[in-house]
């Protein structure tokens, strides 16, 4: 049996290499746009909260301080999702029988926690501490944006373990003299070059030098 | 002397005067190809492969079912502990990553040597050096813990900003290893591409034809395409000799680089290279005999390149041993206690035998092959090879466990001791080794018959047959 065990027309696919060939580097673009795409990454995950709450309402026209409700942000690990009786501080003179603040009422008089879904969701695995980044000066809006023009709490960073380690890196342009924490605006307007310069003096002055040994995050 | 027509008996003469005939079958091309082809082309697998092979598949199988059960419970199933971090699992590593060196030696550094007798041996020993690299691989592979993640190892850019350490010995080990399997897979396949188009155009039925029709990429034997392999093969080899010395130079950077007393040592590359070279070709020895035996490739693996392995492995069994003696002088010169300490507690510590163990095999019975007649008698080269290859494995036993066991701090000493499960994946990479080598001697070409047959027969009628 001698002669190629191949019939000829298996050389006429040949034609289909260069095709591979060609598609190569459309398969890598494709594969790099999809991993940093939204999709992947969570950017502008906006979930259907249970109360139609506005922060663009409350922090930016009312212009409530973010800590008015997210109390523990400056001591504890979490931010602290504001609990029933927080809203009705206001809401027992305000809008008393609105129908948006059906739920708020009923969580008020049963004890039941008001169900909002979480918004910024870490890995388990990973320990972010609120009051270590805001106690050092890290604003509000470095991670997450202007919610102070927010209706519905939207995802604005990626969350992503380089995310962190850009700033942890190099944290001189997030952070902010202390009167600042937690004005949004402050954090746009003021341009980039002169947030630096306030940045590495407060940096300077304060000795920040944040870690980027595996066990900071992860314990 | 005219070329002689009939078979020679022997040809371990060492009569300067007279060169030895390279194979001791008349240097017949014919002849050469129906020999090894026999092997692989004969109707009837042989009652005995079958049953080696039945007891070698069934290690592999235990090996796999350990390694389900180190994923599943993690690698506290193993008999590693702190100050023993590492044990059976980077022992065996090193152990076969060793087995390993044979190969690419004889195959690159012996071409570029033109030593011709190496085509007798060269795919049998660059296949066991394949099989021993996947064996080795294993290890450090599932040593990691959360094998899940064994791509971190790797460099690629992620969100997570993880880059591999590249201040890491350990790091340049997953290079220097993968490039060396790259490298001697590429090489072996490239050497076998000319055999397995052989292989296709003798074979009797369609599937054989296709199958190696496929691997041999359309060989047709024309000058052009002789002329590209055989610069592709030098390339190869060029590329592939260095690799036999990088690769366990670096496989010592593991240990050289960290300052554990005992491993911090400027010896560790060329005395685990040669370590290597040493286990590598008792491997060779250990297997080529019986298979030169059983397949009936004695006229094509001859006494003569036994006797040369048995040199080699004599010269590596010196290097291996001076190298013991300069650790222990070196030790004494250094000054320093804890290197002191760690050499006697070798010697004369809690693993004492495996310190002797390892002298013994490495050292006093190589010196055997001193005598011709050790050196050309099959069994006893095989009782030698073997004795090697486990003086070899206590070597890599007694360098990681002696030193990690008691280092500097004597509050935090330790004794190791191996579970069923480190046994077991032991026995276990043995048995993947002999499936692997019993599948290439049924169905691939143990000699490479093109290039025997081009050492034989180029100047035909002369005597310059080298």
């Amino acid at each position: 049996m001698r002669g190629s065990p191949f019939p000829p027309w298996i050389d006429r696919g040949r034609p289909l290499l260069a095709v591979a060939v060609a598609l190569a580097p459309v398969y890598l673009i494709g594969l790099v746009y999809l991993a940093g795409s939204p999709r992947t990454t969570d950017v502008g995950y906006v979930p259907k909260q249970p109360v139609p709450f506005s922060h663009a309402l409350h922090a930016g026209d009312l212009g409530l301080d973010c800590r008015y409700c997210h109390t523990s942000v400056e001591r504890a690990a979490h931010a602290a999702i504001p609990s029933t009786q927080i809203c009705m501080n206001c809401h027992e003179q305000v809008l008393p029988d609105s129908e948006k603040l059906a739920l708020v009422r009923r969580s008020a008089d049963s004890g039941d926690p008001i169900p909002w879904v979480r918004v910024h969701d870490l890995p388990d695995f990973a320990y972010f501490d609120h009051s270590a980044h805001v106690s050092r000066g890290v604003g509000c809006y470095s991670c997450h944006g202007r919610v102070d023009r927010m209706e519905e709490v939207k995802q604005v960073e990626t969350l992503s373990m380089g995310w962190c380690l850009d700033c942890h890196r190099d944290p001189a342009p997030h952070l902010v003299p202390a009167d600042r924490l937690t004005d949004l605006d402050w954090a746009m307007q003021t341009d980039q070059a002169a947030r630096r310069k306030i940045g590495a003096e407060l940096q300077r002055i304060n000795n920040i030098q944040p870690s980027t040994d595996c066990s900071t995050c992860h314990r | 002397m005219t070329s002689p027509a009939i078979a020679i008996s022997d040809n371990t003469s060492s009569d300067p005067r007279q060169r030895a005939p390279l194979i001791t079958c008349a240097p017949d091309c014919a002849l050469i190809t129906e020999t090894v082809c026999r092997v692989v082309e004969r109707e009837k697998t042989p009652l005995a492969w079958y049953a080696a092979f039945a007891v070698s598949s069934s290690f592999t199988v235990v090996m796999f079912l350990a390694i389900g059960y180190l994923f599943l419970r993690g690698v506290g199933v193993w008999g590693n502990n702190i100050p023993v971090a590492w044990a059976w699992d980077i022992v065996n590593f090193v152990f076969w990553v060793g087995i390993g060196h044979a190969g690419t030696l004889i195959s690159a550094i012996l071409f570029l040597f033109r030593q011709n007798w190496r085509t007798s041996i060269n795919r049998f020993a660059e296949a066991m050096t394949i099989f021993a690299v996947m064996c080795a691989g294993i290890f450090p592979a599932v040593h990691i813990g959360r094998v899940w993640v064994v791509y971190w190892l790797a460099p690629y850019p992620n969100q997570m900003q993880m880059w591999p350490n590249f201040r890491s010995p350990l790091l340049w080990d997953v290079f220097a290893v993968s490039t060396y399997a790259t490298v001697s897979l590429l090489f072996w396949y490239l050497g076998m591409i000319p055999d397995l188009a052989t292989l296709r155009d003798r074979a009797a039925s369609r599937w054989r034809k296709l199958a190696y029709g496929l691997f041999a990429l359309g060989w047709r034997g024309s000058a052009r395409q002789w002329h590209r392999y055989e610069r592709a093969y030098l390339l190869l080899a060029a590329l592939a000799t260095p690799l036999v010395l990088s690769v366990h130079s670096v496989v010592s950077f593991d240990f050289a680089v960290s300052q554990v007393p005992g491993w911090h040592t400027t010896i560790f590359p060329p005395y685990f290279v040669a370590g290597a070279i040493f286990s590598g070709f008792a491997m060779v020895v250990t297997l080529m005999v019986p298979a030169r035996a059983f397949f009936g490739l004695k006229e094509l693996v001859t006494i003569r390149h036994l006797d040369n392995m048995n040199k080699v492995i004599l010269a590596t069994s010196c290097i291996v041993g001076y190298a013991y003696a300069t650790e222990f002088f070196i030790a004494w010169y250094s000054g320093s206690q804890y290197e002191l300490f760690a050499f006697l507690n070798r010697a004369r510590g809690p693993y004492y035998w495996a310190y002797w163990t390892m002298v013994v095999c490495n050292v006093v019975v190589p010196q055997v092959l001193w005598l011709k007649k050790c050196r050309t008698t099959p069994w006893i080269m095989v009782i030698v090879a073997i004795l090697v290859n486990v003086g070899m494995w206590f070597e890599r036993f007694v360098i990681i466990v002696t030193s990690l066991s008691r280092d500097f701090l004597p509050s935090s000493w330790g004794h190791y001791a191996p579970t069923r499960i480190d046994v077991a994946m032991l026995l276990g990479s043995f048995g993947l080794f002999f499936t692997l080598f019993l599948l290439f001697c049924r169905y691939l070409p143990m000699v490479a018959m093109a290039e025997v047959k081009a050492a034989v027969s180029h100047h035909p009628g002369s005597d310059h047959r080298h």
